[in-house]
C-alpha cells in the first residue's frame, strides 16, 4: 500500500538511476538519516555511545569494506583484523607526529595507508584464487599483528607495547582522549559511516563497481569482455583497505582509545567483521549495517536479559550467547544464505504486492 | 497492556531511585574464555569476602555493600561494555583483572573520578601517583616482580650471579613486556644475561622456545605467564627435564591451576607473591561460618584457599580497608568514588591490621601517599609441593631493587604525562 512504484514517474535518466527510485523509500532513508544526524545526539549517553553505538558504526565501516572485496569482487579476506591494525597504528604515528593536523585528516590519511598495505597484499590475488587466496590474506592477518607487536617504533617505544590516543580536538570539541562527550564521539564517527556508506553505494553502482562483479561472477568472461582483472581486483582491495583502515583508526582513537595489537586486532576480529557481512548479506551495503548491529546489539541483549532482568549467573549468560549466536549463524546460513538484506529485500518485495498477493 | 507498562515503569523507577544506602564494588570478571581458569577463583574470592563483611559485620561501617559483576571474558571491548554499564550504579573502585582492560580504564576512570586498583597488573608507572591520580597497583608491580625474582637468585646464589644465563620466557602482550626493561637494566648492574622468549597469546604452543631454553642451556627461567600458557610451559620445561627449582614463575603464573596438570613433574617450581597462600588464616573459619554455611559462597564454592582465591580475598581486603580509611576520613559511612580515591591514597596495612581481620602475615605492611601508589614493593617466593599438593611462602616478603625501578618509573609516567598533558599533583 505504501511501498509502491505506482504514480512515481521518472522523466530524467538521473532520477531513474539513483539510489532509491521508490518515493517511499527515499523519504524513508531521509527520514533515518535526519534523526541518526539531529536527534539521535541529543539522546546518546555514555553507555549508549560505548555499548551500541560506537561498535556498531564503526564495525558498518569495516564491514562495508570488506563487503566491497568479498560481497561485490569475490576476494574472501580473512585479513581485516590485520588492516584495521594498519588504520589505528597509522593514526596513531600520525597523531604524535603531527599533533598539530586535525584528527579528521589524520583518520583519512591513515586510511591512504591502509589502502596501500592493502593493494600489497592484494597482489597475489592475481595469481591464487578462493581458499588459497583466504590463506594469503590470513597470512597478511599474522604478519601485521606479528610485526605491530615486534618493532616497537610502531609504539614509540613504550614500555608496554600498548598504544594511547592523546586528546585531539574537531573544532575545538574534544572527540579522542578521556574527556569526550558522547554526541560528539557519535556524531564524528557518523559522519565517516555515512561517508563510507555513500561513496561505496555509488562506487558499487558505477563502472567500478559492475566490473568487481565481473570479476566475482566469472573472472574468465569478465577478462573476455574486456575487464581487467588487475585493476578490478587490485582497485577493490584498495578501496576495501581504505574503508577498514578508516573503522580500525576510528576503533582505536574514538572506541578504545588504548590498544594492544594482540588482542584488540586478532584473527577474531577478522572473524567477526567476516561473520557481519554473511549474516548482513553480501554483496550490500544495507547487509553491511544490518550484520554489524545484528553482532553488535545481540551480545548487549543477551546480557541485559540474562543477567539485568533474569538475575542469572554471568558465565551461564556468557555460555549461553556463544550457543544463541553460534546458532543464529547456522539458522541463517542454511535458511537465508544471503542473509539480512535478502530479508529486507523480500520483505519490501511483499509490500509492494499487498495486499493482493499474485 | 496499560497495565503491563504501569508496572514496568513503576519497577524501572524503583530501580532506579536508591532504596538504601549501599557500598558498590563491581566485579569485571571472567569466568568464560581462555583465561576463566584465574578469573573463576579472583571472582569468588572478591565477591566471597564481601559476603563475609555484609553477614558478619553488617557491611562496611554499618553500609551494606554489593558486588554487581559484569562477564568479560578477558576481552577489552566487553570490558568497556562492563565499566559503562556499571559506573552508574556509584561504584568505587574497578580492580578488572586485565592489563588490557585496566590501560583503557586509566584515563576514562581518572575522567570519571573513579579509582582502579590493579593489584599487581596493569601498567606499571601508575606507582607514580603525581601522574596518575586514579590508578593504585599497591602492594607490588611487575618491576617489583621482576627485581623480586633476581633478588631471590642472588640471595641462593650467595650473592653473585654475573656471568649467569636467566631466560624469560613471555606472554607476547603488554603484560609479558613490562619486566623486560626492569631485568635489562638488572642483567647491566649483576651481569648476567638475559634471554628473551615470547610466547603468542594465549601460549599453547611452546615447543619452538623450549627447544631454545634446551640449547642455550639458561641456568634459571623466569615466566610471565598467565592462563593456559603457564601450565604448557610447566610441562613442557618437565618434558626438557630443565630444573623446576630454577624455573620461577611471576604471581600470575603460579596458582594451582598451572601446576596440577605437569603432576610431579612440577615438584619444586617456584612463584613469586604478594599475599599469604594457603587456608591457615582465621579469616577462613569465618568464611566457613558466615558464607559457606549459609550457602551464600560465590561461584560453586570450590575454589576456597587456592592461590587466586586468596588473591582475590586479599583485594577485597585491601578495598574494604580503603573504604573504611575513607569514611574516617570523610566522617561519613556513605562514602562516593571520589572519597574512595581519597581513602586509597591513605591507605596503610599493618600487621596489626592484618592479625585483626584474622589474615595475619597476609601480606606485606604497607602505607600508600599521594607520590606512591604502589605500596613498599615487598616481594614473596612460594614453591610447589607435587606430593601435598600445596604452596608454602619459603622467602618472606623482602624489599626490592628501588635503584633500578624508580628511574623507570619516573621515565614512563613523565612518558604518559607529557603524551596525554598531565600537569604532575602532590607538590
Amino acid at each position: 500500500m505504501l511501498y509502491r512504484e505506482a504514480g512515481d514517474f521518472s522523466t530524467t535518466y538521473p532520477q531513474d538511476s539513483q539510489t532509491f527510485p521508490i518515493r517511499f523509500d527515499r523519504y524513508r532513508y531521509y527520514v533515518v538519516l535526519a534523526i541518526a544526524v539531529f536527534v539521535m545526539p541529543f539522546v546518546m549517553n555514555d553507555y549508549l555511545v560505548n555499548s551500541i553505538f560506537l561498535p556498531f558504526l564503526i564495525y558498518a565501516i569495516a564491514a562495508i569494506g570488506l563487503n566491497i572485496l568479498t560481497g561485490y569482487c569475490g576476494q574472501v579476506s580473512l585479513g581485516t583484523g590485520g588492516f584495521m591494525a594498519v588504520g589505528a597504528y597509522a593514526v596513531y604515528k600520525l597523531m604524535t607526529a603531527f599533533p598539530d593536523v586535525n584528527i579528521f585528516f589524520h583518520v583519512i590519511l591513515a586510511g591512504g595507508i591502509t589502502a596501500i598495505v592493502g593493494t600489497a597484499f592484494g597482489l597475489p590475488s592475481l595469481r591464487i584464487k578462493g581458499f588459497y587466496l583466504a590463506v594469503a590474506t590470513l597470512a597478511a592477518q599474522f604478519f601485521l599483528v606479528w610485526l605491530f607487536n615486534k618493532v616497537s617504533w610502531f609504539y614509540n617505544y613504550s614500555a608496554s607495547g600498548q598504544i594511547n590516543a592523546p586528546e585531539r580536538t574537531v573544532f575545538g570539541i574534544e572527540v579522542t582522549g578521556p574527556n569526550t562527550e558522547a554526541w560528539a564521539t557519535y556524531l564524528f564517527s557518523l559522519v565517516f559511516t555515512i561517508g563510507a556508506a555513500l561513496i561505496a553505494r555509488n562506487l558499487t553502482r558505477g563502472s567500478v563497481g559492475r566490473q568487481w562483479m565481473a570479476i566475482r561472477d566469472m573472472d574468465i568472461a569478465a577478462e573476455i569482455i574486456g575487464v581487467n582483472p588487475l585493476k578490478a581486483k587490485l582497485t577493490a582491495f584498495a578501496v576495501s583497505s581504505f574503508f577498514v583502515g578508516i573503522s580500525g583508526a576510528l576503533f582505536f582513537t574514538v572506541y578504545l582509545g588504548a590498544v594492544e595489537v594482540g588482542e584488540v586486532f586478532g584473527i577474531q576480529k577478522s572473524f567477526l567483521v567476516l561473520f557481519m557481512i554473511i549474516i548482513g548479506g553480501l554483496g550490500s551495503i544495507f547487509g553491511a549495517f544490518a550484520g554489524a548491529a545484528f553482532l553488535v546489539v545481540l551480545p548487549v541483549l543477551l546480557k541485559l536479559v540474562g543477567v539485568d532482568l533474569l538475575g542469572w549467573p554471568t558465565d551461564i549468560v556468557a555460555h549461553f550467547q556463544l550457543v544463541i549466536v553460534g546458532g543464529l549463524i547456522i539458522m541463517f546460513l542454511i535458511l537465508e544464505p544471503h542473509g539480512l538484506a535478502q530479508l529486507w529485500r523480500l520483505a519490501k518485495e511483499k509490500l509492494r504486492l499487498w495486499p493482493f498477493p499474485h | 497492556m496499560k497495565m503491563k507498562f504501569a508496572t514496568w515503569v513503576a519497577a524501572a523507577m524503583m530501580a532506579a531511585s536508591p532504596a538504601l544506602a549501599e557500598l558498590v564494588f563491581p566485579s569485571l570478571s571472567y569466568r568464560t574464555g581462555p583465561f576463566a581458569a584465574g578469573g573463576i577463583p579472583f571472582a569468588d574470592g572478591y565477591a566471597d569476602y564481601f559476603t563475609l563483611l555484609n553477614e558478619r559485620d553488617g557491611g562496611i561501617g554499618g553500609v551494606m555493600t554489593r558486588v554487581p559483576e559484569c562477564e568479560t571474558g578477558y576481552n577489552t571491548e566487553k570490558g568497556v561494555e562492563c565499566y559503562e554499564s556499571t559506573k552508574g550504579e556509584g561504584a568505587l573502585v574497578y580492580q578488572p583483572l586485565s592489563t588490557g582492560i585496566t590501560y583503557q580504564l586509566i584515563p576514562k576512570a581518572t575522567a570519571d573520578d573513579i579509582p582502579v586498583h590493579s593489584m599487581g597488573y596493569g601498567r606499571t608507572s601508575a606507582k607514580n601517583g603525581k601522574v596518575f591520580s586514579h590508578v593504585f597497583n599497591y602492594p607490588a608491580n611487575y618491576w617489583d616482580g621482576a627485581s623480586g625474582a633476581i633478588n631471590y637468585l642472588l640471595e641462593t646464589n650467595g650473592g653473585d650471579i654475573s656471568g649467569k644465563k636467566i631466560a624469560l620466557v613471555y606472554h607476547n602482550s603488554a603484560f609479558g613486556k613490562e619486566p623486560i626493561r626492569t631485568l635489562q637494566g638488572l642483567a647491566e648492574k649483576h651481569g648476567f644475561s638475559l634471554i628473551e622468549l615470547a610466547v603468542d597469546s594465549p601460549g599453547q604452543e611452546q615447543k619452538s622456545q623450549w627447544l631454545q631454553v634446551r640449547r642455550d642451556k639458561p641456568d634459571f627461567v623466569l615466566m610471565w605467564g598467565w592462563g593456559v600458557m603457564n601450565q604448557v610451559a610447566i610441562q613442557e620445561a618437565a618434558n626438557i627435564r630443565f630444573p623446576m627449582e630454577n624455573f620461577i614463575g611471576i604471581w600470575w603464573s603460579g596458582s594451582e591451576n598451572d601446576v596440577l596438570p605437569a603432576g610431579d613433574a612440577a615438584n619444586g617450581y617456584k612463584a613469586l607473591t604478594f599475599h599469604g597462600v594457603g587456608s591457615d588464616f582465621p579469616v577462613f573459619d569465618d568464611i566457613q561460618t558466615y558464607v559457606v554455611d549459609k550457602g551464600l559462597a560465590a561461584g560453586s564454592g570450590d575454589q576456597i584457599g587456592t592461590v587466586l582465591y586468596n588473591r582475590g580475598l586479599y583485594a577485597a581486603m585491601l578495598a574494604a580497608e580503603a573504604a573504611k580509611t575513607a569514611q574516617a576520613i570523610h566522617g561519613t559511612p556513605d562514602i562516593t568514588a571520589s572519597m574512595m580515591r581519597d581513602g586509597m591514597e591513605a591507605l596503610e596495612i599493618t600487621e596489626a591490621k592484618m592479625t585483626k581481620l584474622g589474615m595475619p602475615n597476609f601480606g606485606p605492611e604497607f602505607s600508600v601517599s599521594c607520590e606512591n601508589h604502589g605500596g613498599d614493593a615487598l616481594i614473596g617466593v612460594t614453591q610447589w609441593d607435587a606430593s601435598s599438593k600445596t604452596w608454602t611462602l619459603i622467602s618472606d616478603f623482602k624489599p626490592t631493587d628501588g635503584d633500578i625501578i624508580n628511574p623507570l618509573i619516573e621515565e614512563d609516567s613523565n612518558a604518559y604525562a607529557a603524551e596525554s598533558g598531565i600537569e604532575p599533583r602532590c607538590n
